[in-house]
């Protein structure tokens, strides 16, 4: 009865660990993280974790927790409340529709994959902003930082299925 | 058994389908509808914000002193391949700076002996807080930094923050143990100015890149790149003369201005309390 309980335990909070990365996605996002001498730019991190875990375990990252995610990142960041919660919304909602195209393809289909949502999660995230605002946004810092994210997408990846393989295989 | 199972499956999942479709589009009209809220500029969103904020701050006051260290690290690495350079640099620095030194010390005796005959009264004293950022919000949708400092004596919304360079936003937002910088740069951010040489007034307006926009000018003015722009004091939420930036170019898309306080290296900074908050009642004379 009581390894039960322990394994019910260790089960949940397995379960809980695809949102849990994305929380620390959200921090590490705003960390003050600084190259000496250059802008500041930080990739996608969070859309990353999503698009991965939406991907390859739908059922551990639900809409909702999407949606707290994107929330969590707009609070932190002095953004519109909304804006990341909406395009991470967007996002996820085309990522569960496409899924079958991209579930067990080689990792270049996937890598691919996520240069479409991030783009798409980009452009709309400008529009947004530009609207809230009423002044179209310079595109220049959002251009940088999807080149950044579309390279630095191979090692969070990887990251992330070692992770899955460690600790998801069976769930 | 195994036929009601399949049964089962055959009713649930249409049934768990829609629902999640319903939970979805639910969550899409929340987002859009805070966005709204947002907009609408309601106290409670900023409550709300700032709640969450100080839940969140002590996490982010533990993950970013590593980072610190590291970067720390990678800045000590980097100033020591260009020591010789530096070296040279500070020296023809310091002999300018001892002229300084010597000019200022003379306006600081002129100065006294002339406040003394006109019966001077200083003004009130600036009280600083130093403040450790915390979290940095980049530079795509926001300029905003996270402070580890939340609503005590002489911190409060509006307040000039700053560091020995310069100006580098306003407080934002506060909680009990947070606050929220809008830096310079950002799309919200709008400042009194004025060209230092000509006394030109304008505004310095964000626009969420590293270069905000000089704005406002009067027509006919002409502003040189190299011109210093300091705070005007208009308006009442910043002390006239603190230093801003630059003016780096001047073309058809504007004049755009190079801040003194360098992005890439923002630590420490200095909450300025001078005393300027709100319209205060006029003091009673004599």
């Amino acid at each position: 009865m009581r390894t039960h309980l322990l394994q019910r335990f260790d089960l949940v909070a397995r379960r809980l660990t695809p949102f849990g990365l994305s929380v620390l996605m959200v921090l590490v996002s705003v960390l003050p993280l600084h190259v000496p001498g250059g802008a500041r730019v930080m990739p996608l991190l969070v859309l990353m974790s999503i698009y991965h875990w939406a991907v390859h375990r739908p059922h551990l990252m639900p809409a909702y927790a999407v949606f707290f995610i994107g929330l969590l990142q707009d609070i932190l960041g002095g953004i519109p409340l909304g804006v990341n919660a909406l395009v991470y919304l967007i996002a996820y909602g085309v990522i569960v529709s496409q899924r079958r195209f991209l579930v067990g393809k080689s990792f270049l289909v996937i890598w691919l994959g996520f240069t479409l949502i991030a783009a798409a999660a980009s452009m709309i995230g400008w529009m947004l902003i530009s609207l809230i605002h009423l002044t179209p946004m310079n595109p220049t810092a959002m251009a940088f930082q999807y080149a950044l994210s579309v390279g630095n997408f191979p090692l969070l990846a990887w990251l992330f299925a070692r992770w899955q393989r460690a600790f998801l295989a069976q769930v | 058994m195994k036929e009601r199972s399949r049964f089962a499956s055959h009713v649930s999942a249409p049934i768990r389908n829609l629902a999640q479709r319903f939970a979805y589009l639910g969550l899409v009209l929340a987002a859009l509808a805070l966005m709204v809220l947002g907009k609408a500029d309601i106290g409670m969103v900023d409550r709300f914000r700032a709640e969450v904020t100080d839940a969140v701050a002590p996490i982010l006051d533990v993950m970013s002193r590593p980072v610190a260290s590291a970067n720390k690290v990678i800045a000590d690495a980097r100033e020591l391949i260009a020591v010789r350079e530096r070296n040279q640099e500070l020296r023809t620095d310091r002999d300018r700076l001892l002229h300084w030194q010597m000019v200022a010390r003379k306006l600081e005796a002129e100065n006294k002996a002339l406040r003394e005959q006109l019966n001077f009264i200083p003004g009130k004293d600036v009280s600083y807080v130093t403040a450790r950022v915390i979290a940095d919000t980049g530079g795509t949708f926001a300029h905003s930094l996270l402070l580890n400092v939340g609503a005590q004596p002489g911190v409060g919304k509006g307040m000039a923050v700053t560091t020995g360079a310069g100006l580098v936003g306003r407080i934002s937002g506060i909680g009990s143990r947070s606050a929220r910088v809008l830096l310079i740069t950002d799309l919200n951010s709008r400042i009194p100015v004025l060209i230092e040489q000509s006394r030109i007034r304008g505004i310095l307006a964000g626009n969420n890149t590293y270069r905000p926009q000089l704005l406002h000018l009067p027509p006919g003015v002409t502003v040189a790149p190299g011109d210093r722009v300091v705070t005007s004091g208009h308006g009442g939420a910043f002390p006239a003369g603190l230093p801003v930036g630059v003016v780096e170019a001047v073309n058809d898309n504007g004049i755009s201005v190079q801040p003194f306080v360098p992005r890439d290296r923002i630590e420490y900074v200095r909450i300025v309390d001078f005393g300027l908050q709100g319209i205060l009642p006029e003091a009673e004379g004599p």
